[in-house]
């Protein structure tokens, strides 16, 4: 991660009541790495993974490959021609305020126009009912700029109050 | 909006090596905090633990760790600690293991989650990588860091650590 004058926050939100996502969008792109930083709990529902879409694209474009440990059991998977970005995936967001998760997402490249883009995902939920720490690359299949991201527990699950989500930008100069 | 990520404090060890790294006074301005932490540990062995106390206290620590160890991937867990690698005495000469640790909202009123990415490449036997997720099962804004060894024993000279604050506003 870089440090210096170039890590910019572009939008933060606290979650203020339950809600199913969170969409950053009007993302400029005059970055060149985005990080997304994220930190809570579900409302209700336990073990809903974290995911996210980009430039409103819920075709099957995205890909996935983690590298999980649950505390008992190290494990890899991979998930191809899906429909989101797995921000975790063996590990699930707790419901509990006893049990804050954290995700620190890596988006490489997101500005340019010519090649596919690569989000590099890492999820901490040290406990609860699917506790894990993960390590997952995905790839989007598409060669736009990344001009949004939505992020929301999947299959259904709401974000709880006090739920912290902040996208900041990194310029290599 | 404002360039955020800024250092707070930094420490680097002494000749005769150190029992702890100490960040006291830690201002609640920021959002996160983030640790780049450089360490070799005086213990007789390859590869030894760092661990990690807020606000002096080393109740209500926890982690689950996925550890790399070069021939074997493995998982385990500590209800006591939060920790991760750190290169020992015996392994190769002048090497120093990374660790990256992350606390998000460290000032807030909930529980607090926490990254760590560690490596300890010697470029022999007993060189680990560790991903883990930790937990300080605590409310209290976090106004102190200490880091220490698993095993009592010092961080050898030239170990470094360096405090940042990230804001998000």
């Amino acid at each position: 991660m870089a440090a210096g004058s170039t890590y910019t926050p572009i939008a933060t939100t606290t979650i203020g009541s339950t809600t199913a996502s969170y969409t950053f969008s009007s993302i400029p792109s005059t970055y060149t790495d985005l990080v997304l930083i994220c930190s809570g709990y579900g409302a209700s529902v336990d073990g809903n993974v974290f995911v996210c879409q980009v430039n409103g694209d819920t075709g099957t474009n995205y890909s996935t490959t983690r590298l999980s440990g649950n505390g008992t059991t190290a494990s890899s998977g991979r998930r191809t021609s899906v429909t989101r970005a797995f921000l975790s995936d063996a590990s699930g967001l707790p419901n509990s305020s006893s049990q804050i998760s954290n995700y620190i997402v890596n988006f490489m490249n997101y500005s340019n126009t010519t090649t596919y883009k690569t989000i590099i995902s890492r999820a901490n939920v040290a406990s609860g009912t699917y506790p894990a720490t993960e390590a997952l690359v995905n790839l989007w299949r598409n060669t736009a700029a990344i001009n949004e991201i939505k992020v929301f527990p999947d299959p259904s699950e709401n974000f709880a109050a006090g739920f912290t989500l902040t996208l900041y930008g990194i310029a290599a100069a | 909006m404002a360039n955020t990520f800024e250092l707070i404090a930094s420490s680097t060890v002494g000749s005769g090596g150190a029992s702890s790294i100490d960040f006291t006074s830690i201002p609640s301005t920021y959002t996160d905090l983030a640790i780049y932490l450089s360490a070799r540990q005086s213990r007789s062995e390859l590869v030894s633990n760092t661990r990690i106390e807020f606000n002096g206290s080393s109740a209500n620590l926890s982690c689950r760790y996925l550890q790399g160890t070069g021939s074997a991937a493995v998982s385990s867990s500590s209800a006591s600690y939060l920790f991760a690698a750190s290169p020992a005495n015996t392994a190769t000469a002048n090497t120093f293991g990374n660790s990256f640790i992350y606390i998000p909202n460290y000032a807030g009123s909930t529980y607090k989650s926490v990254s760590w990415d560690a490596v300890t490449e010697t470029n022999a036997t007993g060189a680990e990588a560790y991903l883990v997720a930790g937990l300080w099962s605590n409310t209290a804004a976090i106004t102190s860091v200490k880091l220490l060894s698993l095993s009592s024993d010092n961080f050898m000279q030239y170990s470094t650590a360096y405090l940042y604050g990230v804001k998000n506003a």
